[in-house]
C-alpha cells in the first residue's frame, strides 16, 4: 500500500466566527476518513465545494497536520512527523497544482521553476534532469528560457506536472488541475497525465469537482461529502451501479453534451 | 430585423489595432436562448459586452450594427443608447462574489437600479425585490433583504443576481457564464431556475458558456465562437446531432462525457485549429482588417 489512511479527522479554526478575545471555535473538515491507496492506483477524488477534497489532499502530502487518525506513506506513520524529518521523504511525494498562473513564479524562467525542488532536494545534473522533464510532459527543452506568462494555460499545466515528476516521486496528488482549462487542452492534459502514470509508474490521486473527468482518468474512486466518505470503489462500478444517493445525485446532475438526455 | 437582439457584422478591435471580433453576426429571438460557446479567448463574453456598452475602454467598436427591439444602438446618442440598454436588457454576471458589493446589504443592491435609473418608490422597489427573492426560490427573503454577501451561499448569491437581473423586468437577459463558479448540483438548480424564469417572464436570453453540456440544457439555438469569429450557428438539436464545421465536431470531441470512458479524449486537432485560423485569416484578407 502506497497509502493506509485511518479514521483521518482534521479540524481548523473557524475565523469567521472567531470572538474579539479568545480562540475560534474550530469546524471539523474532515470526519474519519479511512481509506488505502495501493501503488499504482490512480484514484479520483471527487466530492462538491467545501466537502474537504482539497483539505484531505493537503493532509495526504503533510501540508497539514491532522488532529486524529494516522496517515501512513509506504510503511511510515507520517501523521504527526515534524517539517524536519518530512523533508528527506518530500520529494517522494508531490503536488500539482489547480491555478497554473499564480502556482508557477512570474518572474522565473520555466528552467529555474523546473529546477528548483531539484535544488532543494540536492540533486545533481540540473539540466538533465530539467530537459528529461520537458520531455515526458511533451514541451520542447526551449521552453526552459520562457516566462510562464509566455506560454498558454495548458503548457503552464504542464510545466506544473514537470516540475512535479522532476523529482521522480512515488506519488502525485494533482488538485483540479484541469478545472481552470479549455475542453482542448482539458483533454491534452488528461491524456498526457494519463501516459505519464503508465510511464513512470506513479501513483495518482486526481481531486476534482467533475466526474466525467474522473471517469477518464481514475481507475478508483472516493465520493467526499462534508468531510465524510460516502462512497469508495472501482471507478467503473461506481459509476454504473452508484450505492449512495449523493453519487447518484451528484452523476444525474451533470449536464452532458446531448439535447436527449433525462436531465430535468 | 429577424431577431429581438440583431447584431450584424459587429467588428470590435483593441485601440492597438489586435481584431477582438470579426464580423460578428447572430440573433436572439424573441423570448428564445441564444448559447454563445468557445474556448476562453474566443470573445464571448465581449460579445455581451458590446450589447450592453460595457467594453473595456481599450476596446472599440469598428463597424457593424447591434439592433436591440428594432432600435440599432450604435447609432444612437451615448446617453439615449445608455437609457435604451438600461430600460431593455440585465445582465447576470459570473461571479457572484464580486459582481455584489460586500459592505452593503443585500437589499438595497437589489432596489438601487429601481430606485436610481427606473425612478420607482422605495416601497415599491422593495415590494418588487421580496417578491422576485420569493420567485427565486430564496427562503425568508425578508431576512436575507437585510444579510450581507458574505453571509450567503454561492448559490443563494446567483439567485440574487437572477432576481436581481429580472427585476425591471427586461427583454433581454445577458448570462455570462452564470453557473461556471457552482457545483454541478447547484449548477442544475441555477439552471433550472434561469430557464424557468425566461419562460415565465418571456425574457430573451444570449448564455454565455464554454460548457457545451449546459448549452444543450439551456438553449434555442447558438454560436460557436473561434477567434472573435462566428464559425457555425445552429439549432441546438441540430447541432448535436449533426455538427457541422470541424472545429465544433473537434470541440464535442473534446468534451468529457462519464458515459463513454473507453474512447480516449481527442484534443482539438492542429490540422483543425491551422483551418480555422486559416478561414479567420481569409476573412481578415476579406474585408480588409
Amino acid at each position: 500500500m502506497m497509502y493506509q489512511v485511518r479514521d483521518l479527522r482534521l479540524s481548523l479554526p473557524d475565523m469567521t466566527r472567531k470572538p474579539l478575545l479568545g480562540s475560534a471555535p474550530r469546524i471539523e473538515i474532515l470526519r474519519g476518513l479511512t481509506f488505502d491507496v495501493p501503488r499504482g492506483a490512480v484514484l479520483g477524488i471527487v466530492g462538491g465545494s467545501g466537502s474537504g477534497k482539497s483539505t484531505l489532499g493537503r493532509a495526504m502530502l503533510r501540508l497539514l497536520e491532522p488532529t486524529g487518525g494516522s496517515i501512513t506513506f509506504e510503511g511510515t506513520d507520517i501523521t504527526h512527523l515534524t517539517e524536519n524529518q518530512l523533508r528527506p521523504m518530500r520529494h517522494r511525494f508531490q503536488m500539482i497544482f489547480q491555478d497554473p498562473m499564480s502556482s508557477l513564479n512570474p518572474r522565473r524562467r520555466v528552467g529555474g521553476i523546473i529546477a528548483g525542488p531539484l535544488k532543494l532536494h540536492g540533486m545533481d545534473r540540473l539540466t538533465t534532469r530539467v530537459d528529461e522533464a520537458l520531455d515526458l510532459v511533451g514541451l520542447p527543452r526551449s521552453f526552459a528560457r520562457r516566462f510562464p506568462h509566455e506560454l498558454s494555460g495548458g503548457q503552464r499545466q504542464r510545466v506544473g506536472i514537470a516540475r512535479a515528476i522532476a523529482l521522480r516521486p512515488d506519488f502525485i496528488l494533482a488538485d483540479e488541475i484541469v478545472s481552470g482549462l479549455d475542453v482542448s487542452s482539458q483533454a491534452q492534459v488528461l491524456n498526457l497525465l494519463g501516459g505519464l502514470v503508465k510511464e513512470l509508474g506513479l501513483t495518482l490521486a486526481f481531486i476534482s469537482h467533475d466526474l466525467s473527468v474522473i471517469r477518464r482518468l481514475c481507475n478508483r474512486t472516493l465520493v467526499l461529502h462534508q468531510g465524510e466518505i460516502v462512497e469508495e470503489g472501482e471507478t467503473a462500478q461506481l459509476f454504473e451501479a452508484p450505492q449512495a444517493a449523493y453519487t447518484r445525485e451528484l452523476l444525474q446532475a451533470i449536464p452532458l453534451p446531448d439535447p436527449y438526455q433525462e436531465w430535468a | 430585423m429577424s431577431g429581438f437582439l440583431s447584431i450584424r457584422n459587429l467588428t470590435v478591435r483593441l485601440k492597438s489595432g489586435v481584431t477582438i471580433l470579426r464580423s460578428v453576426s447572430l440573433d436572439v429571438a424573441q423570448g428564445q436562448v441564444h448559447g454563445l460557446v468557445g474556448e476562453s479567448g474566443a470573445g464571448k463574453s465581449m460579445i455581451g459586452k458590446a450589447v450592453l456598452g460595457t467594453l473595456p475602454r481599450a476596446l472599440q467598436v469598428t463597424g457593424g450594427e447591434i439592433w436591440l427591439d428594432g432600435e440599432n444602438l450604435l447609432a444612437l446618442p451615448h446617453d439615449t443608447r445608455r437609457k435604451r440598454i438600461g430600460a431593455t436588457a440585465a445582465l447576470i454576471p459570473q461571479d457572484p462574489l464580486t459582481a455584489l458589493n460586500p459592505s452593503k446589504r443585500i437589499g438595497p443592491q437589489i432596489t438601487r437600479r429601481l430606485v436610481d435609473i427606473l425612478a420607482w418608490t422605495r416601497s415599491d422597489a422593495e415590494a418588487r425585490a421580496l417578491e422576485l427573492l420569493g420567485e427565486v426560490q430564496i427562503p425568508d427573503p425578508a431576512r436575507v433583504m437585510r444579510s450581507y454577501p458574505h453571509e450567503l451561499s454561492g448559490g443563494m448569491r446567483q439567485r440574487i443576481l437572477i432576481a436581481s437581473a429580472f427585476a425591471a423586468e427586461p427583454k433581454l437577459i445577458i448570462a455570462d457564464e452564470p453557473t461556471t463558479a457552482l457545483d454541478v448540483t447547484v449548477q442544475k438548480q441555477i439552471l433550472r431556475l434561469i430557464a424557468d424564469m425566461q419562460v415565465r417572464h418571456g425574457t430573451s436570453l444570449l448564455f454565455v458558456t464554454h460548457d457545451l453540456g449546459v448549452v444543450s440544457k439551456v438553449c434555442d439555438t447558438l454560436s460557436v465562437l473561434y477567434a472573435g469569429k462566428v464559425v457555425e450557428e445552429a439549432r441546438m438539436h441540430r447541432f448535436f446531432m449533426r455538427p457541422i464545421h470541424p472545429y465544433s465536431r473537434a470541440l464535442l470531441a473534446a468534451t468529457p462525457t462519464y458515459l463513454d470512458p473507453t474512447g480516449s479524449l481527442t484534443p482539438v486537432p492542429e490540422s483543425v485549429i491551422s483551418a480555422v485560423e486559416e478561414e479567420v485569416r481569409l476573412h481578415d484578407v476579406r474585408f480588409g482588417t
